[in-house]
């Protein structure tokens, strides 16, 4: 695997397994699995300092930004204008221009708002960040982020945190075939089948945070999910064999008595 | 808050430290190297944000 690279707007990334931080029970979890699912990359989300009851301890000093790329997310944000708010305090906070851009629209399903979604990343690419879109499994949107300057776009699996795995396999298979730029599958993975699936189809990476930290063991599923993306990358590189109504004999026939 | 405090103070004075942070001053956002020189004033607005755990949402 160490030949096959993602590269996005010039950076190279070593695993095509990127994982979220949330949701964990405390940050020596948080290290451990992210430690076992390989990832180089790893969300984190932009929220106020607690000044009344501030722990010590630091996501930070945990997860080392030298080791690690960190890539902030506007989660939380429906409005184009928090979204770009988001995007700016966590370039100023960090030391990238990269910025995970959610523009979120129902509180219910947590689908993205793709207009605003658009707008926002017209603004940020504009201003010199490096956007990559979470958007919905629509082959539209998808193209118009990657027409507008995305250097690589994240449609969803499945709502966020549902585990529903690939809703819309069809969908994905488009995207995948009409948007020139990186696809990362971001949100609804349920379990490691999901992700091979997601990466034999061809897609280029996978995101995931609830499908690991809400696992009964994280840990162990931080390490079923590197595995899964690595095959899946494996299956989709190797070319599968066609599908076919009925069997072809393994064995030969000749010499048989 | 004392008189004449710089936003470097008030991040010391908080315990926070200035690397890991971005400030905000009545909705401006302040380059790190602005902590040392801005002065605050009664009735400034003054937010703090740092990265934690999150994947969506």
């Amino acid at each position: 695997m160490a030949d096959d690279r993602l590269t996005i707007a010039g950076r190279e990334f070593r695993s095509r397994l990127w994982v979220g931080t949330g949701k964990y029970k405390d940050f020596a979890e948080t290290k451990k699995a992210i430690e076992a699912s390989g990832a180089d990359v790893v969300t984190v989300a932009v929220r106020r300092v607690n000044i009344t009851d501030r722990s010590k301890e630091n996501l930070l000093d945990y997860i080392d930004p030298k080791k690690y790329t960190i890539l902030p997310n506007t989660a939380g944000c429906y409005t184009v204008e928090d979204a770009v708010r988001y995007s700016r305090l966590a370039r100023t906070a960090g030391v990238s221009d990269l910025v995970k851009l959610e523009v979120i629209g129902d509180e219910k399903t947590l689908f993205p708002d793709t207009a605003g979604l658009i707008e926002a990343a017209k603004i940020l690419i504009k201003e010199g960040f490096i956007v990559l879109p979470y958007t919905n499994d629509d082959p539209i949107v998808a193209k118009k982020l990657m027409d507008i300057g995305c250097p690589a776009v994240m449609p969803l699996a499945a709502p966020i945190g549902s585990g529903l795995g690939i809703r819309n396999p069809y969908n994905l298979k488009i995207i995948l075939e009409t948007v020139k730029v990186p696809i990362i599958v971001d949100a609804g993975v349920g379990t490691a089948s999901d992700a091979a699936l997601a990466m034999e189809y061809g897609a280029d990476a996978v995101l995931m945070n609830t499908a690991i930290a809400g696992a009964k063991d994280p840990i162990m599923m931080a390490e079923a999910m590197k595995y899964a993306v690595d095959a899946g990358r494996l299956a989709y590189r190797a070319g599968r064999i066609p599908r076919k109504l009925y069997a072809t004999a393994s064995s030969p026939i000749e010499g048989m008595l | 808050m004392a008189a004449g405090l710089t936003v470097a103070g008030l991040l010391q004075e908080l315990d926070i430290r200035s690397d890991r942070v971005a400030v905000e001053l009545n909705l401006t956002i302040l380059d790190r190297s602005e902590f040392d020189g801005r002065n605050l004033q009664e009735g400034d607005r003054v937010e703090i944000i740092s990265f934690i755990g999150g994947g969506t949402r």
